[in-house]
């Protein structure tokens, strides 16, 4: 359970961060899901770069009706209120639930995110949100809808060369209303089964259904959905009736 | 991979270990440092036994590899002697009977601190709930978690 051997980079800076990236270096955000996977040889990079200390990495900022959480911003500080308003208590319930604290102090949403796990809770619940993915490339930023980040089992729309810097999201009416639901036989375990859905106002119900062996399902319009009708693509009966579950579990919730 | 100096303070002292950037924290602890309270169990971030205070925060140091601990302030088992808090949970351990064979103690006492000073209002549940990432093979749990309510309670009173 030792990692092969790997060169470690820390940049000081974002230019320094690409320019190692594009010399094939491994981003590492808090290293809660690389880390175990270097010890397990899953992942032999030759070189790491340690995002951590990058300058704005990690914080979160209201811009008018939009809020910037740098994708270093930790899970730890999300659930402690790092996020402001009724957003900010939605996710702070996600990420109350995610690993363990010790885990959470150290793990990141852009890296969780980025990593792309399926059964990884913000790859479940971020594209239920109108936001976007701030992708940084040797041209600038460019923003990819939350919805449409996450492309399969661990692959993103990120190409080659860019990292993510921040995830953008609106500032929520206190009326927003929220549903989550996720199957863990322990807490702190990978889901085995996550829906959520979140209703704005004057707005058609989004829909996301994760956990999955694809990419997270989102359903723009969730009105009036048949959730049998969703999960028919799975093929194992047990997951098959998580999802189920899961889907039926938010649609009463948010009811 | 070359050996590199990476310079840290653990438990107030500073220090500056030779290590390959692949050498994890718990193995720089215990094989560079002799600090061999820092136990090791899963090695992939499962298991909690590893649990040391990373920068004022508890954190897997399985997981955390020497490169990444370069200027980091690391307090290990070892280095809770004066705490108050420690003592008590110490005591708490005892009273209740919340060890066997002590593997994950030392994982399970940082845990527990930072339960007692972060959620000083934590019922039986919650407390269950921050220890799931701790395992133990021995008590059940059941030692644990009582010795935990108990630092809790005597906290409430004063």
């Amino acid at each position: 359970m030792k990692p092969a051997a790997f060169d470690y980079a820390r940049p000081a800076d974002w230019p320094a961060a690409l320019a190692l990236l594009a010399g094939g270096a491994r981003p590492m955000a808090g290293g809660q899901s690389l880390g175990p996977m270097l010890n397990l040889r899953l992942a032999q990079p030759e070189r790491v770069a340690d995002l951590r200390h990058l300058p704005g990495y990690a914080g979160v900022e209201v811009q008018g009706e939009a809020i910037r959480i740098g994708a270093g911003t930790t899970h730890a500080a999300i659930e402690d209120g790092a996020v402001p308003g009724r957003l900010g208590a939605i996710l702070a319930g996600v990420a109350r639930r995610i690993a363990y604290r010790p885990v959470r102090n150290r793990g990141t949403i852009g890296g969780s995110l980025a990593h792309a796990d399926p059964a990884a809770d913000w790859v479940a619940v971020l594209p239920a949100f109108p936001g976007h993915a701030v992708a940084l490339g040797p041209y600038g930023e460019r923003r990819i809808p939350l919805a449409r980040f996450v492309t399969g089992v661990f692959e993103t729309a990120l190409a080659p060369g860019e990292l993510l810097r921040a995830i953008e999201l609106p500032v929520l009416p206190e009326t927003a209303r929220w549903s989550h639901w996720k199957f863990c036989r322990k807490p702190g375990e990978f889901s085995k089964a996550t829906a959520c859905l979140l209703a704005l106002p004057d707005a058609p119900p989004r829909l996301v259904l994760a956990a999955l062996d694809t990419a997270p399902l989102v359903i723009e319009d969730a009105t009036g959905l048949d959730p049998a009708a969703l999960v028919t693509s799975i093929s194992d009966p047990w997951r098959r009736r998580l999802a189920l579950t899961a889907l039926r579990r938010v649609l009463e919730g948010a009811a | 991979m070359t050996r590199r100096p990476i310079t840290l303070t653990v438990n107030g002292r500073a220090e500056t270990v030779l290590a390959e950037p692949r050498t994890h924290l718990a193995d720089l602890l215990r094989g560079e440092l002799l600090l061999t309270g820092t136990h090791i169990g899963c090695e992939h971030g499962v298991c909690g036994a590893c649990t040391v205070e990373v920068d004022g925060a508890p954190a897997r140091s399985c997981i955390l590899h020497a490169g990444a601990c370069e200027g980091s302030g690391i307090r290990t088992i070892e280095g809770f002697d004066a705490d108050p808090v420690m003592a008590a949970l110490r005591e708490a351990f005892s009273a209740e009977h919340a060890l066997q064979c002590g593997y994950c103690t030392p994982g399970m006492l940082v845990t527990a601190r930072d339960i007692v000073l972060r959620l000083p209002e934590a019922d039986e549940a919650r407390v269950r709930e921050e220890l799931a990432g701790n395992l133990c093979r021995c008590t059940g749990y059941r030692g644990i978690v009582h010795a935990i309510l108990r630092v809790l309670a005597e906290r409430r009173a004063t």
